[in-house]
């Protein structure tokens, strides 16, 4: 493969869909093909056949706004249909050339208008089992470019130059993290992708991989060629079927095209990828605790250093990056750094994708340039609470993260203003809590995750955890003293300081911000037995008769 | 194990193949699993155990998975949980006597924008009720 042959495929995609007058996509993302967007796509292939118009019916990956679905768009037109059937498969292909079907169009300019696709550029628009409609839109580009004109330091200064951060939550500079590994020592390197998307609620890496796997194979192989490896894996969670085969499929064709494999381009870097299945560990995000699991180990951390950039996998020098930030490379280096430093705010560059959910009106995926004010996300993307309900709190990061109340919406999106309103970014999981949600409860629902989730390693976590879910649980009940509270405040600051990994670490923040913020819910827990939001079942007190 | 080249990394990649052929990893399955990846029976054992994806119990002819994910719970999973407990007389990780059905919780599926979700033997259902779980349930049950 050289340049000049994937820019005739490029023609020769460009060749073929010019044949077609309409191209009618169909998202054949899991919210949408949990309500028979299959189905609706065989019903627009028969109708398209019996119209006689030239039409190309693609299935896509995620378009983004999910409550929607199932959601249609038409090209060249950019018309979007929503909450579209099977039996509505004729109307849509007998509008094609007039004037589109007024009853299903989904009008979501304000959702879209603030949006800047970066990592989601081509979703909704290439069919995630087509390497040639991958590559038609600009794919295997940046690696070709990188391979051919580009030194290793010099891929390595432009991913620097782009100040783009760890997308998986922790923010860690990537390029960075490159620079170590490239000048870690060895004849063996590994470069792996994290796809183990623990944190319920978010949802983006699924799609990522699933509507567009080959963006994520171009930037490991990229990332491979400037840090010195010649092998990859990439560890899904195996709750993730879908993204396991999309991947699949993608690596063999890659090989087929001789994008992956020995001697890439008539150069003498050679890249490989293998899938390593997760089974179901939410620790196993955790860098040296998904590394153990690669190696067929359970998934219990290590403690660091050494990091994985110098002793990782089997021993060797490791680069572990989330599905997001590869993702961003091959826009990065076909764009330049400059680009990418240009969006975002001063130390948050370039853009983030968000899974928007919980009590909201318009829930999916979204991707906005950091620095972007919550109440932009919350009421213009979001288009609001619905059923006339008050906006309470929003959760981020998961159960690492914390909540962040409804007065702070002025708050820009940002890794350190995140952290400093005692929250964190993760991977990008956001939650809208309304005022039918009781903030002690949601601290409970995460201490029961981190407790039932601890890998048991170290005991501040193990312990720890298993302790404040008690003392929780006693709030919720009702039956706790407020010298249950000090003892909670106590045991998150243990926990917090003590545990090994990033799971124990972080574990206590949920109730920690709650605390902050919603104090007064514990309160009215503790001294006068009521769960302001009516979700904790409290049993009314027993009047002791004098 | 072949297709692994019998890699003793590749025990997690093992194990699932066997799940996903039998449903579940029985003792036998282990020790011939162990056995034949050359590793250690106490690490076979440990990884099983270990992730919650391993079930080491047969499930029932059918499986309902509701997610308990974070979206899914402000949502009331809950409610679905508790309607599926009353109606079955178990608890999440249990099969019914008569071992028609399993009910299970997953942590978060990824379909979060259409939440409180169902899995109905791997098919997910979206913007699910207590009623529908019942439905469904009834369906299974006069089978």
């Amino acid at each position: 493969m050289t340049i000049e042959e994937l820019e005739q495929i490029q023609e020769s995609v460009r060749a073929e869909s010019a044949k077609f007058d309409f191209e009618v996509n169909v998202c054949m993302d899991l919210a949408c093909s949990s309500q028979g967007s299959d189905k609706l796509r065989d019903a627009l292939v028969k109708a398209a056949e019996a119209s006689g118009k030239k039409v190309l019916v693609r299935r896509t990956g995620c378009m983004g706004p999910c409550s929607s679905g199932p959601l249609v768009r038409v090209d060249p037109e950019e018309t979007l249909y929503k909450h579209v059937t099977a039996g509505h498969a004729e109307a849509i292909v007998s509008s094609l050339g007039g004037e589109p079907v007024p009853a299903l169009q989904c009008d979501l300019r304000e959702h879209f208008d603030k949006q800047v696709r970066v990592v989601l550029e081509n979703a909704g628009h290439i069919d995630p089992e087509k390497i040639d409609d991958y590559i038609s839109r600009e794919g295997y580009k940046a690696l070709m470019t990188a391979l051919m004109e580009m030194t290793p330091n010099g891929v390595i200064h432009r991913i620097t130059e782009s100040g783009l951060r760890g997308r998986g939550g922790g923010g860690y500079p990537t390029g960075l993290k490159w620079s170590t590994v490239s000048k870690a020592g060895g004849d063996m390197k590994y470069v792996v992708c994290n796809g183990d998307e623990g944190d319920p609620g978010a949802f983006m890496d699924r799609s990522v991989m699933e509507g567009d796997p080959h963006r994520v194979l171009e930037g490991m192989a990229i990332a491979a060629y400037a840090v010195g490896a010649s092998k990859g894996f990439i560890y899904v969670r195996a709750e993730y079927p879908v993204a396991v085969a999309r991947l699949t499929t993608a690596i063999r064709e890659a090989r087929r095209r001789g994008l992956l494999g020995s001697n890439i381009a008539g150069t003498t870097f050679s890249f490989d990828v293998e899938i390593r299945l997760g089974a179901g560990a939410f620790v196993c995000g955790e860098e040296t605790a998904l590394i153990a699991s690669i190696e067929g180990k359970r998934g219990t951390p290590k403690p660091r250093p050494p990091y994985p950039a110098v002793s990782g996998l089997w021993g060797r020098p490791t680069l572990l990056n989330n599905v997001e930030t590869y993702a961003n490379v091959a826009p990065i280096v076909r764009n330049g750094g400059k680009w990418f430093a240009n969006m975002g705010s001063e130390r948050s560059k370039g853009t983030k994708v968000f899974a928007l959910t919980g009590k909201i009106a318009n829930t999916g995926l979204i991707e906005v340039p950091l620095g972007i004010k919550l109440w932009e996300i919350i009421d213009v993307i979001g288009g609001g609470v619905p059923d006339g309900h008050k906006l309470k709190a929003i959760q981020t990061g998961g159960p690492s993260g914390g909540c962040i109340p409804a007065d702070m919406m002025d708050l820009g999106v940002s890794y350190d203003a995140l952290m400093a309103a005692g929250s964190i970014m993760g991977s990008g999981g956001m939650i809208v809590m309304d005022d039918t949600s009781c903030m002690v409860n949601v601290a409970r629902f995460f201490i029961e995750f981190c407790m039932t989730e601890s890998c048991g390693k170290c005991i501040p976590c193990r312990a720890g955890t298993a302790q404040m879910y008690t003392l929780l649980t006693r709030i919720c009940e009702g039956t706790a003293t407020m010298d249950d509270l000090e003892m909670l405040e106590d045991l998150c600051s243990t926990v917090k300081e003590a545990s090994l990994c990033g799971l124990g670490q972080t574990a206590p923040n949920p109730v920690l911000s709650t605390l902050k913020y919603f104090r007064n819910e514990y309160i009215e827990h503790i001294q006068h037995k009521r769960c302001l939001a009516g979700v904790c079942n409290i049993q009314a007190p027993v009047e002791v008769m004098a | 194990m072949r297709k692994n080249g019998f890699a003793r990394h590749a025990l997690i990649e093992t194990l699932h193949t066997v799940q996903s052929s039998f449903g579940y990893l029985d003792d036998d399955a282990i020790r011939f699993v162990a056995g034949s990846l050359r590793v250690p029976l106490s690490q076979a054992y440990g990884v099983a155990t270990f992730y919650h994806y391993f079930s080491l119990k047969p499930p029932g002819k059918h499986t309902i998975t509701i997610c308990a994910g974070t979206a899914c719970y402000i949502k009331g999973a809950d409610k679905l949980v508790a309607a599926a407990e009353k109606r079955l007389g178990i608890v999440p990780g249990q099969t019914s006597p008569d071992t028609q059905i399993s009910l299970m919780t997953a942590r978060c599926v990824g379909a979060c924008s259409r939440a409180p979700v169902m899995l109905c033997d791997n098919e997910v259902a979206g913007e699910v009720t207590a009623e529908h779980v019942l439905e469904q349930l009834e369906r299974w049950a006069v089978e």
